[in-house]
């Protein structure tokens, strides 16, 4: 039993890299400058070593002959646990930066728990995130304070991605089964412990950008425990593509 | 300034180019040098750019996590090797906005290569062995430049694309050691890239108008036929180990001059691609207009912040 | 010859201007000069430029751009308007005339073999 939290609880961290992972690769090639390309990709890889961390670590737990790549490609779509905040699309450089700057905050403040985790693997891996994530939210953070206090149609598109995502921040904090039981045992983090961390960091960030802070009255949660957004299903068709259409094969 | 002086400087500029002296930016230079040089960093910057997008097309359908990692790192290098060259060119005086401007509009030419679309996975296999291949046999000369910026760029861009060839091959190779169905689809991309590979050298001596005047000032070391002799003669052994076949009948070892005879060029479709009339040219310029028009918010609001910021600071000053 | 050179760059840039208010109304992103510092002891080195809004973006951007494979440790970023370059057209009085001051090189002075350690 405590192997089957312990997996489902490196799936919830992983799956939340993988799926924010895709959609930056989505981006490669399309986005505003050369210079964001290129590091929005060097976002992307980041989380995809992350992901493939924790994904090793739970094929190693899991045993019977699971693989890295078996458990990111071939579960079913409820059967993936990212939260609905990274699922959402890139409706345009405001909504990416927006959804990678509310993600951050919470990442950096979750890895700097993660370090202190009776888990050994996943404090090390934890040790070596934060500085990738220490970076990714200055990154983002950055990007929303020039599109909040930019131009006046910059600042209306951060508004309007902020205002849309924000119903989504409250699941960061969501507690499943697995998260509870991790929990009780010194593994997994406490995250209600610095909700109310982020959301100051979160709102000192928006207000610094010229841009309103939205009530947390309404939110909306599923992802967790798999209950995806209907954009869930075109992310894993794309991605699980080639390992759907060509079972058993290496690449 | 007199014809005579204009003379006059051009010989010293052109014997500084045979001593293998580097050209820096602000250098006297003739204007056919600056023009020329323009055209062809930024066609190879354009290149680059717009190179990133058939790749980019499977980013989000690569088979493994490794794969994934390994292609989206491989793009991110096309956008910075596009990124240097754009800035070499840059020192000669053009913007960067300015090179935009002429790729968005249709007047500057990019690889004709990347108007092929990527349909199958494999497709990741075979551009990076055949379309690095060919692209490496092309920048190393380039290394030795006589424009100093653009040599130090492709210096940089060399050392960084060594893994490139290597990431395709490997992609090959891992096909062609799996199902019949994965070694189907290596062959297929083969017979689809071969082709376009050899035309991606150039047309031959005989039509080539840039040769002459690009071999005085080693932007070219050797001609588009000895290239594309050199990739070909280079490139069939490496079929061999991976146990595909060259789509062409023609191809046989000469003994007598040591290098692979091949068959016709259909130099009719390379040139259809070249005026604009490939499988994805529209699709390829809609993607990077589309990308740079929907980026024009969020520049302008990047410079906003910026001049907002320097004028608080201003005033911090003052008071 | 000096002249030449500068209504060449002002032509150059004062069609870059046109072509640049024609394309849409904005302010294009200014050009960066990128130090480089490969590791400590080592000094900062010119790696190239890229294209960035402010001095912090150009920091950001150096790092993603310039230093994907572990190339620095610390990284300068200098607005390239701000560099102030000698002319080319000037290297003569500005150069040679170092050329033949052979007595600032140690070969210049004569010394017997047979003197150690200088």
């Amino acid at each position: 039993m405590k192997h089957t939290h312990l997996y489902n609880y490196i799936l919830g961290i992983a799956d939340n890299s993988l799926i924010l992972a895709q959609r930056l690769g989505e981006l490669c090639g399309h986005g505003p400058t050369l210079e964001t390309d290129i590091a929005g990709t060097n976002i992307s890889l980041d989380l995809i070593g992350q992901a493939r961390n924790y994904y090793q670590y739970a094929a190693k737990i899991k045993g019977e002959g699971k693989t890295e790549d078996g458990i990111a490609f071939l579960r079913l779509e409820r059967d993936y646990k990212n939260v609905l905040l990274v699922e959402q699309p890139n409706e345009h450089f405001g909504y990416v930066m927006g959804r990678q700057y509310l993600f951050d905050v919470f990442h950096l403040l979750f890895m700097n728990q993660l370090l202190n985790s009776t888990d050994e693997t996943l404090a090390a891996i934890a040790k070596k995130g934060i500085k990738e994530v220490s970076y990714h939210k200055r990154f983002s953070g950055d990007w929303v304070k020039r599109l909040g206090d930019g131009t006046q149609e910059s600042n209306q598109k951060m508004q309007e991605a902020i205002d849309e995502l924000w119903v989504y921040t409250d699941e960061l904090f969501d507690q499943t089964e697995a998260d509870k039981a991790m929990i009780s045992e010194g593994i997994g983090i406490d995250t209600s412990k610095f909700k109310e961390v982020y959301y100051t960091e979160v709102s000192a960030l928006l207000k610094e950008a010229t841009l309103e802070v939205p009530e947390r009255k309404y939110f909306i949660k599923g992802g967790k425990k798999g209950t995806h957004s209907e954009h869930m299903g075109y992310i894993l068709a794309e991605m699980q593509y080639m390992q759907r259409t060509y079972p058993n094969m290496e690449w | 300034m007199s014809n005579e002086q204009i003379k006059n400087l051009e010989e010293i500029f052109e014997a500084r180019i045979a001593r293998d002296e580097k050209i820096e930016p602000k250098d006297w230079m003739p204007e056919k040098y600056r023009k020329t040089h323009i055209r062809q960093m930024s066609q190879h910057a354009h290149s680059e750019i717009v190179g990133m997008l058939p790749e980019g097309n499977w980013i989000t359908r690569a088979p493994s996590l490794r794969r994934k990692a390994a292609l989206l790192a491989k793009v991110q290098d096309e956008a910075g090797h596009g990124l240097y060259i754009y800035s070499a060119c840059e020192t000669l005086g053009i913007s960067r906005d300015e090179l935009y401007e002429q790729l968005h509009s249709g007047k500057a030419k990019y690889s004709s290569i990347f108007n092929y679309p990527t349909v199958t996975w494999a497709d990741m296999g075979a551009i990076g062995w055949l379309v690095d291949g060919a692209a490496i046999i092309n920048q190393v000369p380039l290394c030795n430049t006589s424009f100093g910026p653009y040599a130090r760029a492709m210096v940089r861009v060399c050392k960084e694309e060594s893994f490139h060839q290597r990431q395709g091959f490997e992609i090959m190779l891992k096909l062609c050691n799996g199902t019949p169905e994965q070694k189907e689809m290596a062959q297929d991309a083969l017979n689809r890239w071969w082709w376009p590979s050899l035309m991606m050298l150039g047309p031959t001596d005989a039509e080539s108008i840039h040769t002459e005047q690009s071999m005085k000032w080693k932007l070219k070391r050797k001609s588009n036929d000895e290239l594309r002799q050199q990739f070909i003669d280079q490139t069939v052994p490496q079929a061999d180990i991976l146990g595909l076949t060259i789509p062409d009948l023609d191809l046989k070892f000469n003994e007598k001059t040591g290098s692979y005879d091949f068959g016709e060029i259909d130099w009719d479709e390379f040139w259809q691609v070249v005026k604009g009339h490939g499988p994805s040219n529209k699709k390829r310029m809609k993607d990077r207009v589309g990308a740079w028009e929907r980026g024009a918010w969020v520049r302008d609001a990047a410079m906003a912040y910026a001049e907002k910021q320097e004028d608080k600071k201003e005033l911090k000053k003052v008071s | 010859m000096i002249q030449d050179f500068l209504v060449l760059c002002l032509e150059s840039y004062s069609v870059a201007v046109l072509i640049q208010t024609h394309i849409h109304m904005s302010k294009n992103w200014p050009l960066w000069e990128i130090f480089v510092r490969s590791k400590n002891g080592l000094e900062h080195r010119h790696f190239g430029s890229l294209h960035a809004a402010d001095a912090e973006m150009a920091l950001e951007n150096a790092r993603d751009v310039y230093t994907r494979r572990s190339e620095g440790v610390s990284i300068w970023v200098v607005e390239s308007k701000n560099i102030t370059a000698s002319n080319p057209e000037h290297n003569g009085e500005l150069f040679e005339p170092a050329q033949d001051k052979v007595y600032r090189h140690p070969t210049f002075y004569d010394l017997p073999d047979d003197v150690k350690h200088m």
